[in-house]
């Protein structure tokens, strides 16, 4: 209920939203939790394991049990923190994990059998039948064990990815932080100011200490004004930064417009911030641990510094009758601000019997303990129990403190290891974890307001003469500056069920269990008991849970080390990593100059590495793709057939040394190649594989032209890099990827030569442009150049234009090849033609073929050194039993072949040691009339006739198949010649 | 890897060139490439614990400066 005259919420303002279908009022400026607890709702999640009815226990983002799903339809999102979400009109929001309802959970009947589901149970349990895990175990723990769930539809919100460079950045913006900024500001720092809060101020919009002479929430209003008018300041509210990476870069998550209606217009949901900074400053502040007692969990039952926020911040009182309940001073006051604002203190119950209570006249109960409390959806009774004995006192709500825990998270991001410091019971940062930054305030362990303020000019101060800038006197405000004193208490001891970390349900009983069953290491604990595994990271619970093993195991706090905290620091949703990556941001799309007019023309287009490229181009009438490609192979064998072929890869090289160049990157000779002719070239990576091969024309004495295949044409452009940068910088060559910028399309056929006939300016014929023939030619007045090279083994030509002419000559030629009684072909005929012919692509030389594994061992030069020619002497490498490269057809006509099958001799069982080769690529020749295809055989070249067996045991094939040379097509090669 | 022995170098000498790398825990030198842009090979001094780089050179620089000194 409200408390009036208290919180920093806006009453003028009131907005009304939904949780679990009712509608509620809060004010601008409410989270779902505090206006929920406005409401009297205590009761907001189901527990993860046991069903347990939980309410929410922080004021924070560290928020275990308050989690919640927002939005309808594709804008669902779940697991987000009442404590975190702020309210707007029109907001709908969820209860998760319990069925039919958050009210009647029948799942709550895993509560009941928590006798046998405690630490290990999924490994004890669920072993056997092995089978039944995926069918059976696995859905229904998922069903029944769990946190909100995604809409399944495509997120239709727009994120950001973003970039900030700054002298310094502040992480937090609490009395520590607002100080630091507000030091390197005033000193003329560019200063970008990080907090994952909406109001900036941390604690001081909590607390009703003063600082200076008005509230701490106004003076740090005033401070947020101050900078917010300086130029040089950068104030991020709304952002949690999530990982701080090399060379002081950080990750940041801004959460735009997640407190709005708002939706697309431009301003993104999230924004996913990479954040450059020189010098920085973690002020990130401190958590507070709760204390383990049985039925610790029971809705009311929160932090004390959470009681005073939601009193001191929301105006919200979290019950009528409140008993507080500490180890150390800091919990006294919240026992003082209820009793201020009027709410009924039951009691002050410290467990230390020699502390010393002031400002606080109610009942306290000093050297006691609450051992266990009462109710079911509802914090009813807590049980104190004293040297006096126990004694029930009826509340609605309990204030726990077990201390504070200094937020090291991000100092652990690079290896950083945080070190035990006995006299506040707590870890803190390792000087030095992250290179230029300046851990300080209660993250660094110093907890009173003063030493905070004072801490904060400190570090503003060192990061200044870091930055080389000289600092302004900055002057610190009065302020409360009380010891922190505390005895330490984890675990009340008693029966039941003590819990630990909230979010999954590990109880203290649990890391006992996990020590009694050697799971001694923090590591092995965490992974056992699945304590500080859930989406909080352990926030409330690691110290206690390693306090809690280091005395189950004997050892001390520093011997028994805390677990690795990763980021982020809270959860990011992937799609604001991910900004802009959807759709057709995926990945760069490229096309040739021809796409347009292909995807006119009803070609299915297929993805080759970054490229797009027609698969086929259908015509009226057929109803499948093997009816189009059998009619495109046609054209090629029979007429002639258009192809665009730009997106192989097209590298320039000139210079004196280009033939030196290219005698070292290819296995054979190419200096010696005579002008206006072009060579076929394998390449070897140093390793003696087959890296790629392509053909090269010599076009001037220092001028040449390499293709590529598509694939690799990034790889070879760096191969040639490394050459002539890293081996041979004394080479005098120079190259450059002119991929782009020739448009390149296949003529092929017995019609080829009279098709471009009717299209150059000048005739050709076979004496002027032989086979194996490149230079430069005139079509229609544009210069381009004529290659007479065959990838189908048929008479053909490539003919090159500047790219800006390429659509046009495309429409030019499909039209002549069309009245010639051919047209043009995509990749599925391309691949029937080139399998025909025995031409190997990356399905052949897949990085694990020598040059004689393809039948090409001879082209490797005696005359000279490449790459990779001592490595492909090895012994391994000349095996002659290696699979080599053979042909493959089916003993009957209607045989079937797939790629990727092993190949297995006939008497053979068909199991993996027996493999003696597989398939690498089939397809159907129209002109055998059947299928065909490429593969490797153990010394294949030597089985030439003989049958054996095709097994693909992942489609269910098995067939004859007869291994056989591997052109199928005109193997004199008399086709291309003439 | 900027060393390439000769054809003849022998199966030791290639292996060493080819395949074994120290992995030290601490400054190394690594070839990178600035692949988006240049294409320029580095020769990068780095600190594989702290991960700070504390030289970079022109690779082609450094094999000159290799092929001057033999």
């Amino acid at each position: 209920m409200r408390v009036a005259s208290k919180g920093l919420i806006d009453r003028s303002k009131p907005v009304h939203f939904s949780f679990d279908g009712r509608t509620y009022r809060g004010f601008a400026g409410d989270t779902v939790a505090s206006a929920l607890l406005a409401n009297g709702v205590t009761l907001m999640g189901r527990s993860f394991k046991y069903h347990r009815p939980r309410g929410v226990m922080t004021a924070g983002s560290e928020e275990p049990n308050a989690l919640i799903t927002t939005g309808t339809g594709a804008r669902r999102e779940p697991n987000v923190r009442a404590t975190v979400q702020e309210i707007y009109d029109g907001l709908v929001t969820r209860s998760q994990n319990a069925w039919p309802s958050l009210d009647v959970d029948v799942m709550a009947v895993n509560d009941l059998a928590a006798p046998f589901l405690g630490a290990g149970f999924y490994y004890k349990t669920f072993m056997w039948p092995k089978r039944f895990w995926e069918a059976i175990y696995e859905p229904v723990i998922r069903k029944t064990a769990g946190l909100g769930a995604l809409s399944g539809e495509s997120n239709p919100d727009t994120y950001e990815r973003a970039y900030a460079f700054c002298d310094l950045l502040v992480i937090g913006a609490g009395p520590t932080g607002l100080m630091a900024a507000l030091t390197a500001a005033r000193a003329g720092a560019d200063v970008i100011l990080v907090d994952e809060d909406s109001v900036m101020g941390g604690r001081l919009n909590a607390e009703s200490e003063a600082v200076g002479h008005q509230s701490g929430a106004l003076w740090a209003a005033g401070i947020v004004a101050e900078l917010a008018a300086m130029d040089n300041v950068r104030l991020m509210p709304r952002t949690t930064v999530t990982g701080a990476y090399d060379g002081g870069m950080f990750g940041a998550l801004e959460r735009v417009n997640q407190h709005t209606s708002k939706r697309g217009g431009g301003a993104p949901l999230e924004a996913f911030w990479r954040i450059s900074a020189k010098h920085s400053i973690l002020a990130a502040g401190a958590l507070e641990r709760p204390v383990a007692f049985q039925n610790n969990d029971r809705p009311g039952i929160m932090t004390a510094g959470a009681v005073r926020a939601y009193l001191n911040r929301w105006g919200v009182a979290p019950g009528r009758r409140v008993a507080v309940f500490g180890n150390n001073d800091d919990a006294h006051r919240t026992a003082r601000d209820l009793m201020a604002a009027g709410v009924h203190v039951v009691a002050l119950i410290d467990s230390r019997a020699e502390a010393e209570i002031e400002g606080f006249d109610g009942q306290v109960i000093t050297g006691a303990v609450v051992c266990n409390t009462g109710g079911r959806k509802a914090l009813e009774s807590i049980t104190v129990r004293s040297e006096a004995g126990e004694e029930a006192l009826q509340v609605d709500c309990l204030a726990v403190s077990g201390g504070w825990n200094p937020t090291v998270h991000l100092t652990c991001y690079m290896n950083g290891r945080p070190t035990w410091r006995e006299d506040i019971q707590s870890f803190v940062p390792p000087p030095g974890a992250i290179p230029n930054m300046t851990v300080a305030g209660a993250c660094n362990g110093v907890f009173s307001t003063h030493g905070c303020l004072s801490d904060g000019v400190d570090a503003g101060t060192a990061a200044l003469k870091a930055l080389g800038k000289k600092a302004v006197a900055v002057e610190v405000p009065v302020a409360e500056d009380a010891d922190y004193a505390l005895v330490p208490l984890w675990a009340v001891a008693g029966k039941g069920r003590a819990w630990l970390d909230f979010q999954n349900d590990v109880s203290v009983k649990d890391i006992k269990q996990a020590a009694v069953e050697n799971f001694r290491s923090v590591e092995h604990m965490k992974r056992y008991t699945t304590q500080g595994m859930a989406t909080d990271q352990g926030k409330n619970s690691n110290v206690a849970a390693l306090a809690i093993l280091a005395d189950a195991t004997g050892r001390g706090m520093p011997e028994t080390g805390t677990t690795t905290f990763r980021p982020p620091y809270s959860p990011v949703a992937i799609a604001a990593m991910g900004a802009g990556a959807q759709g057709h941001g995926f990945a760069p799309e490229r096309h040739t100059t021809s796409h347009k007019r292909t995807v006119e023309r009803g070609a299915p287009m297929i993805e080759a590495g970054l490229w797009y490229r027609p698969s086929y181009f259908p015509k009226a009438g057929e109803t499948t793709w093997r009816q189009s490609c059998d009619r495109e192979v046609g054209y090629v064998r029979k007429a002639v057939g258009v192809c665009d072929v730009s997106t192989l890869g097209k590298i320039d090289i000139q210079g004196p040394d280009a033939g030196k160049l290219l005698d070292f990157v290819y296995t054979n000779m190419f200096s010696t190649l005579k002008v206006g002719r072009v060579r076929y070239g394998l390449m070897l990576r140093e390793d003696g594989m087959v890296m790629d091969d392509g053909t090269t024309a010599r076009l001037g004495e220092h001028h040449f032209v390499m293709t590529t295949t598509t694939a690799a044409a990034g790889n070879v452009m760096r191969h040639l890099e490394f050459v002539t940068q890293c081996l041979h910088p004394e080479w005098a060559v120079s190259f450059t990827s002119v991929t782009e910028q020739w448009a390149q399309f296949a003529v092929a056929g017995p019609k080829a030569r009279e098709l471009l006939n009717g299209l150059l300016d000048k005739e050709i014929d076979n004496d002027n442009w032989p086979f194996m023939a490149c230079g430069d030619v005139s079509i229609g007045g544009v210069a381009g150049r004529l290659f007479r090279i065959s990838f189908s083994g048929e008479h053909a030509y490539e003919v090159a234009v500047p790219s800006r002419f390429g659509a046009a000559l495309f429409d030019e030629l499909v039209k002549r090849a069309e009245a010639l009684g051919g047209g043009p072909y995509g990749m599925e005929a391309l691949n029937v033609l080139r399998i025909e012919k025995g031409f190997i692509t990356h399905a052949e030389i897949e990085g694990r073929a020598t040059a004689s594994d393809v039948g090409m061992g001879r082209m490797i030069s005696v005359k000279k050194d490449c790459i990779g020619k001592a490595m492909a002497a090895r012994p391994g490498l000349v095996d002659a039993e290696r699979p080599q490269l053979i042909g493959l057809k089916p003993v009957s006509a209607e045989g079937e072949m797939t790629a990727g099958a092993h190949l297995f001799e006939r008497e053979a069982e068909a199991v993996r040691v027996n493999a003696k080769g597989h398939v690498s690529s089939v397809g159907y020749s129209p002109e055998l009339g059947r299928m065909i295809g490429l593969g490797f055989f153990a010394a294949g070249p030597t089985r030439m006739g003989e049958v054996v067996r095709l097994v693909d045991h992942l489609r269910g094939v098995e067939t004859e198949v007869e291994i056989c040379h591997p052109v199928f097509v005109d193997p004199e090669g008399e086709r291309a010649r003439g | 890897m900027l060393a390439r022995p000769g054809p003849d170098a022998g199966e030791v000498a290639w292996d060493n060139y080819l395949h074994l790398r120290d992995n030290p825990a601490g400054v190394t030198e690594e070839l990178w490439q600035h692949d988006g842009g240049c294409g320029s090979w580095l020769v990068v001094t780095r600190d594989t614990v702290s991960h700070v780089i504390s030289k970079v050179e022109m690779a082609a620089d450094v094999k000159r400066a290799m092929q001057a000194a033999s």
